[in-house]
């Protein structure tokens, strides 16, 4: 037909649903079969860098740790290109989730310019009906962070510490921590990607 | 946007009514799970337009055959037995090819293998529930399982779910990145279930429906379903002297 524009919709998104470990780590909840190792498991492949660990707790509108949710994240190496820099984590049942993984380099942000070194993670779990998008910024890029054209297109300058982790030292390892509040109070800020 | 030279063109814009909103009441979960601010959109950048890839390499030679990837030698799960297939394809109708697709679901009886799962139906010791496959040159997948149960879950006070199988799919970018529910033609529970009601458009309900193909089924052995999965297409990058076949 002439003039045909594409007509096919995305298919829609349905929840995850309680039981997300089963499909997407299948190993860690005694599956068995041919399904292990799990994808995504284990420390990340981003190439060489600095190694460092990122930590958080998943919250509900309640202040409900969520204790059913699946993140995904994905990541530059450190040079600023993309490759292999996935995992895949379950949430514990305490709603906390960490990645051993390397800090990312930087990539370019939309207007041409270096972002600041950032993760982007991906949340599922039963009561979200569309997976949320979201980054992981550090707090010791605060140079970065300030021109960071993402984070400067948060109109609510308050917001925008809900993507910034803060780092410490744990037996000498970097570790970036970030709670992930999917609703109320510091909600986090979410993409529409 | 300045688009980038030689990136590959931005994803189109998801649209966000035909997916179901973020707080639908019918759905109990969602309550307290729902962002309340609206996602913030944002121009896309290779932190989404990439993503991961995964070879057959990261795939068991079971991981598409639920009726035999958990069983004990020799052992068949219980069931309904099908073949479920389809194609992935973006919103141009051009075929995803080598993406992951994982599903997962419960057994002929309605019951997940899951530790915090409450139905009384049997479990099936030869049932796992989970499986995966990558997509060929033709953005093609298939798997062998038995149709899942029907199974109630304490939203409502008799609320239960359609027979159903969990998708997730990966496309090569991680915006495509999403997760949805296969259901099966002809069953009326579909259009009592809160999680599919979710979706406020029936039209988008029915993209949902695998249909039976019985021209595809395996003469007394399995009946077979197929199950079309639309991931986010991309703009053309016609005007940056890349020739992106469209």
């Amino acid at each position: 037909m002439l003039n045909a524009l594409p007509t096919l919709k995305e298919t829609p998104s349905q929840t995850a649903g309680p039981y997300v470990h089963i499909g997407l780590t299948p190993g860690l909840e005694g599956m068995g079969g041919s399904n292990v190792p799990d994808l995504g498991s284990g420390p990340i492949n981003a190439g060489n860098g600095q190694p460092i660990t990122i930590a958080g707790c998943i919250f509900d509108g309640s202040a409900a740790p969520v204790g059913d949710a699946v993140v995904e994240l994905w990541q530059a190496d450190a040079d600023g290109t993309h490759a292999e820099g996935w995992g895949r984590t379950a949430g514990a049942a305490d709603g906390s989730f960490r990645f051993e993984t390397i800090k990312p380099g930087r990539v370019l942000g939309p207007d041409g310019q270096p972002m600041a070194p950032h993760l982007t993670l991906w949340i599922v779990a039963r009561g979200i009906n569309v997976g949320l998008h979201t980054r992981l910024y550090f707090d010791d890029e605060g140079e970065a962070n300030a021109t960071d054209f993402i984070l400067n297109r948060i109109m609510d300058s308050r917001r925008r510490k809900t993507l910034i982790a803060a780092r410490s030292e744990v037996e000498g390892r970097p570790t970036y921590s970030l709670d992930i509040r999917l609703q109320g109070e510091n909600e986090t800020v979410f993409f529409d990607i | 946007m300045i688009p980038l030279p030689g990136e590959d063109g931005a994803l189109y814009q998801r649209d966000r009514t035909w997916h179901p909103p973020a707080n639908t009441p019918g759905y109990k979960s969602t309550t307290f799970r729902a962002p309340k601010h609206p996602p913030l959109s944002l121009a896309q950048t290779r932190s989404e337009l990439t993503g991961p890839t995964f070879g057959h390499g990261s795939l068991g030679p079971l991981d598409n055959d639920l009726i035999h990837n958990f069983s004990a030698e020799g052992g068949e799960a219980i069931g309904q037995r099908l073949i479920v297939y389809g194609q992935v394809l973006d919103e141009n109708a051009r075929p995803v090819r080598g993406t992951l697709v994982e599903f997962w679901q419960a057994n002929a009886g309605g019951r997940y293998r899951h530790k915090r799962e409450g139905y009384v139906a049997a479990l099936d010791p030869n049932f796992g529930g989970c499986g995966r496959a990558i997509t060929d040159d033709n953005g093609y997948y298939h798997f062998r399982t038995i149709k899942p149960g029907a199974y109630p879950w304490p939203n409502g006070g008799n609320d239960w779910r359609p027979a159903h199988i969990h998708f997730s799919v990966f496309g090569h970018a991680f915006a495509q990145r999403l997760i949805t529910q296969m259901y099966f033609e002809g069953d009326p529970m579909i259009w009592q279930d809160p999680i599919a009601l979710s979706i406020p458009d029936r039209a988008a309900v029915e993209q949902l429906i695998a249909r039976l193909d019985r021209q595809n089924t395996t003469p007394m052995d399995s009946l077979a379903y197929r199950f079309d999965i639309v991931l986010r297409g991309r703009r053309s990058t016609l005007f940056e002297n890349r020739s992106e076949g469209n």
